[in-house]
């Protein structure tokens, strides 16, 4: 198996600036297009990235979080945003705004449906990492190199 | 009311928590929950004894309307007594009885407990739905206490088989409830008694309750369960199949009995049977040689006796039927166990090596023989008025009621039989039980606190019988709860009648019987039918298994074209047809709005053609991702970032997965369908492709409502706090499905975790090896 130096800087370089955009189309998807799937899928690619170049050992020392662990979360996160309005004498999922105005960097307005999607993006993101964690081991990397070049 | 069945289900939690430290002290513990019951009760008495009756309701599920109603009257607080009053015993005396310790104490007597609960909410219930949530919940802690010894296949197997009877009767009787509850409008009993209605209707609740309650108080053909579950231990059987759950049958037929008094069907059915249990029962008691079994089979004789009389629901049966429901808990309850105390000290419950007990045993006799002589119907006992009582309500009537009178009768005959084969069996020395080692001559006799609970009840059996007031008011009062005509005078002497004829008849024939062992025994054996009712269930949950078992074999052939052509050809038929009929075609659709769709649409084409026709899977992958980047670029021009964002990320990640999986399939397409099958193939791909079309035109012109997606985009920034209708539409108004499907999306990846795993076990050699061979 041989590793490509090209393909592999050109990752290493464009590998955060995607995890910053997935975690921008996170946040800004509220008002403008993204969301946490789209946001989750992002980072999904940025991992396969980091597979494509060096493997599933090169993913787990990318993101050491364990896959089930994301998608746990991500779950619990989602859930609990449903269930507290329940306490607070709303309805299952109903939305809540927030507005902070803080220092320097301006007001800050959110709603309640952000710690969901951020539920749904963890859940997503474990999803990926869970699909190369059990199709993605080694040999797989290297038959995928083969593949690629030999097309 | 409530509280005390909720304190049954804390303290059921209390014992299984406490269970490990207590060891089998904690059955003390849990004795707690129906001593406040029966305290509770205690302090009712006067109010009820005076025609009142407390009740308790609480709303459950306002939404639907759904309310636990409970009342205390007097039938109910017979019920309480024999739930909670033995039940109280049962507990006293699981303490001594497992002191040799048990496994997990904690998790039986816990189960024991809740079950206790649920009973108590059963017989207190005014409501079909609660007492149907109740009567399922002893049918679940009745599988895990007959189950309790885990490890034994033989217990499992009973508990299951207790399971699926009584479930299967639950279910109907839920059934049953909802035509009952729906045509009359109200699901509280105590309206649905006050207005008997009739109707086609209502016949059929009646039987599928009857059904319910046949599998509850093992009725023919249902009763196998009731001597399987005799693996449980003593004292369960002694509170489960004497005294308490299997009573809930004949509880609900005299509850609803009043409901059912215009329809004939409810009478003859619950006779019929009620009879042929008696008889049934009573003749395979005569056969048993292991004492549990013998009482078991006791058992279902007297639930058909007792199922009779709640049927004829006349009166007189109904006083004859309280009256047999005290007796019988009394009796039979200390009978189990002195059967328990026997098996504790000598090991056996087998009637051939039992027999020749030493001095120290004759309590145990005493309380034995006095139970015994009043399940024959002995005077001055107990079970000798009731069964007066028993024959009393069956003198006079009509033709059911004389056939009834026959059965009865004859079921005494039996009964008397095996009451007198019972005290024989365990306590007369037989020849094999001088053989030096028998069990019976050397056992240490029992310690008296062993005894107290049995010589409680038998005291409870004599006094009754020779005080008949007390017993006579407590029939009363619970007898006037049901029919409000039923004037109970129960006494030990009513003269020289019909009744005591009969009485005296069936002991004198019923010790002849016995007598007759000698002759009969053979006989019994050579009847022995193949048909037999546990071979009957076991033959129906095999048939059920490999019915499944076929029914799965067709509808799961286990291969990819087959699937994938049936789903295709339904979705292109059923839906197709309709679209035929009823659908009105719009005219051609404009064909292009704008230029940019030119190059799209080539991109689609040529993607979809490639990959049907690619001839190595990778390849055909690499172009289904090619449609997948054309959907991108068609959301594009539409205006849609959000979607087009979201098939983008799609597609790639789907193109790398797909990647990974088609090594596990060999590089290219071997097995191409050739000749007619390509035909049919190509034909349903086509078929596919044109409906899609077809429904699309069809469908976007069909609008005739404003479309839902105005009101979202209009209260998305409003309502929700968000501009991007898309977002808001995923986590706010359509969280719910958001919710659903990432929950969905946990569960495929465990799937597909779990699948790669065992792939990988089977072929772990070759996947290793093929990408070394391969030169780079």
């Amino acid at each position: 198996m041989r590793r490509s130096l090209i393909l592999d800087t050109s990752i290493r370089l464009v590998y955060h600036p995607v995890l910053v955009l997935s975690l921008y189309l996170l946040f800004a998807g509220h008002n403008q297009p993204g969301g946490g799937f789209v946001g989750g899928l992002v980072a999904g690619i940025a991992i396969a990235l980091r597979f494509i170049a060096g493997g599933i050992d090169e993913v787990r020392a990318a993101l050491p979080p364990q896959p089930w662990s994301l998608l746990g979360l991500g779950l619990l996160i989602a859930s609990v945003t449903a269930v507290v309005p329940l306490a607070f004498g709303g309805a299952l999922l109903e939305s809540g705004k927030v507005q902070w105005d803080a220092p320097i960097i301006g007001t800050i307005k959110t709603t309640s449906a952000l710690p969901f999607d951020v539920g749904v993006y963890l859940v997503v993101v474990g999803l990926v990492l869970m699909m190369f964690e059990a199709f993605g081991e080694p040999a797989a990397h290297a038959a995928l190199l083969e593949d690629g070049e030999g097309s | 009311m409530i509280a005390i069945v909720v304190a049954h289900l804390m303290f059921g939690v209390a014992a299984v928590i406490a269970g490990r430290r207590l060891g089998h002290r904690v059955f003390l513990l849990a004795a707690v929950a129906p001593l406040l019951s029966v305290v509770w009760a205690a302090t009712k008495v006067g109010e009820i004894r005076g025609g009142g009756t407390v009740r308790e309701t609480i709303r459950w599920v306002p939404e639907l309307g759904i309310t636990v109603d409970l009342r205390l009257d007097g039938f109910a607080l017979l019920m309480l007594a024999l739930v909670s009053g033995v039940g109280l015993l049962v507990f006293v005396y699981a303490y001594r009885y497992f002191d040799h310790g048990v496994e997990s104490p904690g998790k039986l007597a816990g189960t024991l407990v809740v079950f206790s609960g649920a009973m108590l909410g059963l017989v207190l219930a005014d409501n079909l739905l609660w007492l149907y949530v109740c009567w399922e919940l002893t049918s679940v802690t009745s599988y895990l206490l007959i189950g309790h010894a885990d490890r034994e296949p033989k217990a499992r197997a009973a508990a299951l088989q207790a399971l699926l009877i009584t479930g299967m009767g639950g279910l109907a009787m839920l059934g049953g409830f909802v035509l009952l509850g729906v045509s009359q409008g109200t699901f509280r009993i105590s309206e649905l008694v006050a207005n008997p209605a009739s109707g086609g209707l209502v016949t059929a609740a009646a039987v599928l309750v009857l059904l319910g309650a046949f599998t509850k108080s093992a009725q023919v053909p249902f009763h196998s369960w009731l001597p399987g579950a005799m693996v449980a231990s003593t004292p369960i059987s002694a509170y489960l199949h004497s005294a308490a759950m299997v009573k809930a049958g004949i509880f609900l037929v005299l509850r609803l009995g009043p409901a059912f008094a215009e329809t004939a069907t409810w009478r003859t059915v619950a006779v019929g049977f009620g009879l042929a249990t008696m008889l049934l029962g009573g003749l395979r008691a005569l056969r048993q040689h292991d004492l549990k079994l013998l009482l078991a089979f006791g058992t279902v004789s007297q639930l058909g006796l007792l199922m009779a009389l709640a049927g004829l629901g006349h009166p007189d049966a109904v006083i004859a039927a309280c009256a047999l429901l005290i007796a019988h808990a009394t009796f039979k309850a200390a009978l189990f166990m002195v059967v328990g105390i026997i098996d504790h000290h000598t090991h056996t419950r087998d009637l051939r090596e039992l027999g020749g007990f030493g001095p120290g045993w004759r309590p145990t006799i005493v309380v034995a023989t006095i139970s015994a002589a009043s399940m024959a119907g002995v005077a001055p006992f107990a079970g000798f008025i009731s069964k007066e009582a028993a024959l009393e309500a069956v003198i006079h009537g009509d033709a059911l009621t004389k056939v009834a009178l026959v059965g009865i009768v004859l079921g005494s005959i039996l009964t008397v039989s095996y009451s007198i084969r019972f005290v024989w069996g365990a306590f007369v020395a037989k020849p094999s039980s001088a053989l030096p080692g028998n069990a019976a001559a050397t056992a240490a006799a029992p310690s008296l606190s062993f005894l107290a609970p049995s010589a409680f009840l038998a005291a409870i059996t004599v006094l009754f019988g020779v005080w008949a007031g007390v017993y006579s008011e407590f029939v009363r009062v619970a007898a006037r709860a049901i029919d409000s005509t039923a004037k109970a005078k129960l006494s030990l002497w009513h003269g020289l009648n019909l009744p005591l004829v009969l009485s005296l008849t069936a002991l004198a024939l019923g010790a002849v019987v016995f007598a007759a062992r000698g002759a009969i025994d053979p006989l019994q054996q050579r009847l022995r039918s193949r048909w037999t009712a546990s071979g009957g269930f076991d033959a129906s949950v095999r048939g059920l298994l490999s019915t499944a078992d076929r029914v799965t074999g067709i509808a799961q052939p286990g291969s990819l074209p087959i699937y994938a052509g049936i789903i295709l050809l339904t979705a292109v038929t059923v839906p197709g047809v309709a679209l035929i009929v009823l659908g009105v075609w719009p005219g051609w659709p404009q064909w292009l709005s704008t230029t940019a769709h030119l190059p799209v649409a080539a991109m689609l084409l040529v993607g979809a053609l490639g990959a049907a026709v690619a001839t190595r899977r990778f390849t055909a992958a690499l172009f289904l991702g090619l449609v997948g980047y054309g959907m991108t670029l068609l959301f594009v021009v539409q205006g849609a970032p959000d979607l087009a964002l979201t098939q983008f990320a799609i597609e790639t990640l789907t193109v790398v997965l797909f990647l990974l999986v088609l090594r596990f399939l060999p590089d290219r397409f071997e097995h191409r369908a050739s000749g007619l099958n390509r035909t049919f193939r190509v034909a349903v791909s086509a078929a596919v492709g044109a409906f899609m079309f077809a429904v699309i035109v069809i469908a976007s012109a069909a609008r005739t409502a404003p479309p839902a997606s105005e009101a979202m985009v209009e209260q998305s920034l409003t309502k929700a706090g968000g501009r991007n209708v898309v977002n808001v539409i995923l986590v706010d108004f359509r969280g719910y499905d958001t919710l659903g499907e990432i929950t969905v999306l946990l569960v495929a990846a465990i799937g597909a975790v779990a699948l790669a795993r065992v792939g990988r076990k089977r072929t772990t050699e070759p996947l290793t090896a093929v990408p070394e061979e391969v030169p780079a």
